[in-house]
């Protein structure tokens, strides 16, 4: 650290005003508050809450989604081992897993830094931390087959028309990184959904063991099949399994487990609102207990338990990571009670009502994420008429 | 007073055509036009006769209103104007319909749907009804001008990437994206035939627009 220190020390008078490479200071500063606390706190925009520096905060994120992230390489290799029939010790497929995903690591964030050095180069501005957390999630929502270059093109869009036509971090209006994943599913749709993409290699792979399959277990119910299983038909799956997560999804979504420690950690350091993410669970197996109660015999999708709901596909992992952005959520407390509760109905009626979509928490977001600047209005107008209404004044 | 004569295409006149196309575009500057530009930006072909469609009616529905502009009462003019954007509406989708079925089937409601165009109402209104049957007709052309290059440019953006192919009328279509490209793993934005991405080309055009001219940024 010392030796990082005293090179900052040295180089910085040649980026200062009248320095040699003026223009850059932006680009260098990330680079001196990415490795030390800046002197100065960031000072204004929504996503201030307390007196912790935005790149603090940003990397307790990264921390949070580690589980889910080491979890999810694991996963990948186990599975593409299995689907070739070799046995495999779990560092075999953590290393095979890491291997794989690392590239989408690597083209997330070199593409979208490389749009933000870009803005900040032009508009002179400080860089904007967000995408260091946007850059991390955009590879634990997508399948692992995803070619690099859409990718990049989703990467490139989100930054671009999600966050810097909307001025940068802070005045963006919907999610980034699900904008990015929003962006991939209606462009590809053939490389975001079906049953060969969720498993490394499977949509080319000559050596696959007979009866594999590498459907997600929302497609299975799709289907018509209401038992989910993993990669072979009789590897049934209790609900313990689907809550420790090892079966087909995108990278990082398929473990609560891992997704819940990382909710901790958001929790614990304060970070997330833990009205959001209580609200979205609550939404959703209500939701799913009300489908329940009124599911027609036979109907698969409908008669899916609420708890089997709240534990496959994306819902945890967006009711932690996705819904509690501090930008795009509602601001106030009554307001994310509201909307964490309609992302998690909304969610789970995308799944059970519209046969071409088996995962909505994705379209459930974006779409509350649009709505959360409404809900905070009239939250504010109730307050205010309450207190109107307190005080007997009459308005004339 | 004793005026002078104006010759046919003055520079006053000629701005009246070229104004539109840049710093007074009805689309990305006073955002008029946009549903259609929304609809019929799939492919380049229907995209340019549509533009060739509206520069016909707003010119000609400019110059004729201007014409008769001192007869028309004031309170019933919304509907004497109605009835000629309509007239001239009707006589371009049977023209469309008898020398090209294909592109008309293509643009289908949306011919029709050019008398609700706010571009053609908007300069009837602001303009025609104040000015003279020349300048006028230079000022329909221009704007129809200018909504159709926006067009066509969303169409040619929106057709290349969404299906990598050009479509010119009384040509046929060209694919523009080598064979090679596609064998290299690349693959036809879908996301691109959807009405939302013409939206956001519009959008992007708008944005390229403004940070070029300071002169259109609003402040307030």
């Amino acid at each position: 650290m010392k030796i990082i220190r005293n090179l900052i020390d040295k180089t910085k008078p040649q980026f200062e005003k009248g320095g040699k490479y003026e223009k850059w200071l932006p680009i260098y500063e990330s680079f001196e508050t990415f490795f030390f606390v800046p002197a100065t706190i960031t000072k204004k925009g929504s996503h201030i809450r307390d007196a912790i520096d935005m790149k603090r905060s940003m990397i307790i994120v990264i921390i949070a989604l580690l589980p889910a992230l080491i979890f999810g390489m694991w996963n990948i290799g186990d599975l593409y081992f299995l689907s070739i029939g070799e046995q495999s010790t779990i560092m075999d497929s953590f290393f095979h897993g890491f291997l794989k995903v690392l590239p989408l690591i690597v083209v997330s964030y070199g593409v979208g830094l490389g749009v933000e050095f870009i803005f900040v180069y032009i508009r002179g501005h400080e860089i904007n931390e967000g995408f260091l957390v946007t850059g991390m999630l955009i590879p634990l929502i997508v399948p692992i087959d995803i070619p690099l270059w859409m990718l990049g093109v989703a990467t490139a869009f989100a930054v671009l028309i999600g966050k810097e036509a909307f001025g940068g971090t802070g005045m963006n209006i919907v999610n980034p990184a699900l904008l990015a994943r929003a962006f991939l599913f209606f462009a590809y749709p053939s490389k975001m959904s079906g049953d060969t993409v969720w498993i490394n290699g499977l949509a080319n792979n000559p050596n696959i063991v007979d009866g594999f399959t590498g459907e997600t277990l929302l497609g299975q119910k799709a289907n018509g099949i209401s038992e989910g299983y993993s990669c072979f038909v009789d590897n049934k799956l209790s609900l313990f399994d689907m809550f420790i997560g090892n079966y087909a999804g995108c990278v990082g979504e398929t473990s609560t487990l891992a997704i819940l420690i990382g909710a901790f950690i958001l929790l614990f350091t304060g970070i997330a609102s833990f009205r959001i993410m209580f609200s979205v669970f609550t939404g959703g197996f209500l939701m799913a207990l009300l489908f329940n109660s009124i599911a027609p015999a036979g109907n698969i999708l409908l008669e899916t338990s609420a708890i089997e709901h709240v534990l496959i596909g994306g819902f945890a992992f967006g009711a932690v990571f996705m819904a509690t952005d501090p930008v795009t959520a509602a601001q106030t407390n009554k307001g994310k009670w509201i909307y964490g509760f309609l992302i998690g109905a909304f969610a789970i009626l995308v799944r059970c009502v519209n046969p071409a979509y088996p995962e909505g928490m994705m379209l459930a977001i974006l779409l509350l994420n649009v709505f959360s600047p409404l809900i905070d209005h009239y939250v504010v107008k109730a307050n205010i008429n309450a207190r109107l209404k307190r005080t007997n004044l009459k308005t004339t | 007073m004793n005026k002078q004569k104006e010759p046919l295409f003055s520079k006053k006149n000629m701005k009246l055509i070229t104004g539109p196309i840049g710093a007074d575009n009805p689309i990305t500057v006073l955002c008029l036009g946009v549903c259609s530009a929304l609809a019929v930006t799939v492919k380049v072909e229907p995209a340019i006769i549509m533009a060739i469609s509206v520069i016909v009616v707003t010119a000609f529905s400019n110059l004729i209103i201007s014409l008769i502009r001192n007869t028309i009462p004031d309170r019933i003019r919304i509907i004497v104007q109605l009835v000629i954007v309509a007239t001239l509406v009707i006589i371009v989708d049977q023209i469309l319909k008898a020398y090209s079925p294909a592109v008309s089937k293509q643009l289908s409601v949306f011919v029709g749907l050019i008398i609700t165009n706010c571009i053609i109402m908007g300069r009837i209104e602001a303009f025609a009804l104040g000015n003279k049957p020349w300048p006028s007709f230079l000022d329909g052309i221009g704007n129809g001008l200018g909504y159709g290059i926006i067009l066509i440019i969303v169409a040619f953006v929106r057709e290349v990437l969404g299906a990598g192919t050009i479509t010119i009328p009384g040509m046929g279509e060209f694919s523009v994206i080598p064979a090679a490209v596609y064998d290299a793993g690349y693959s036809d934005n879908g996301l691109m035939l959807l009405s939302p991405m013409a939206l956001l080309v519009i959008g992007v055009i708008i944005w390229i627009q403004r940070s070029r001219n300071k002169n259109l940024i609003e402040h307030n």
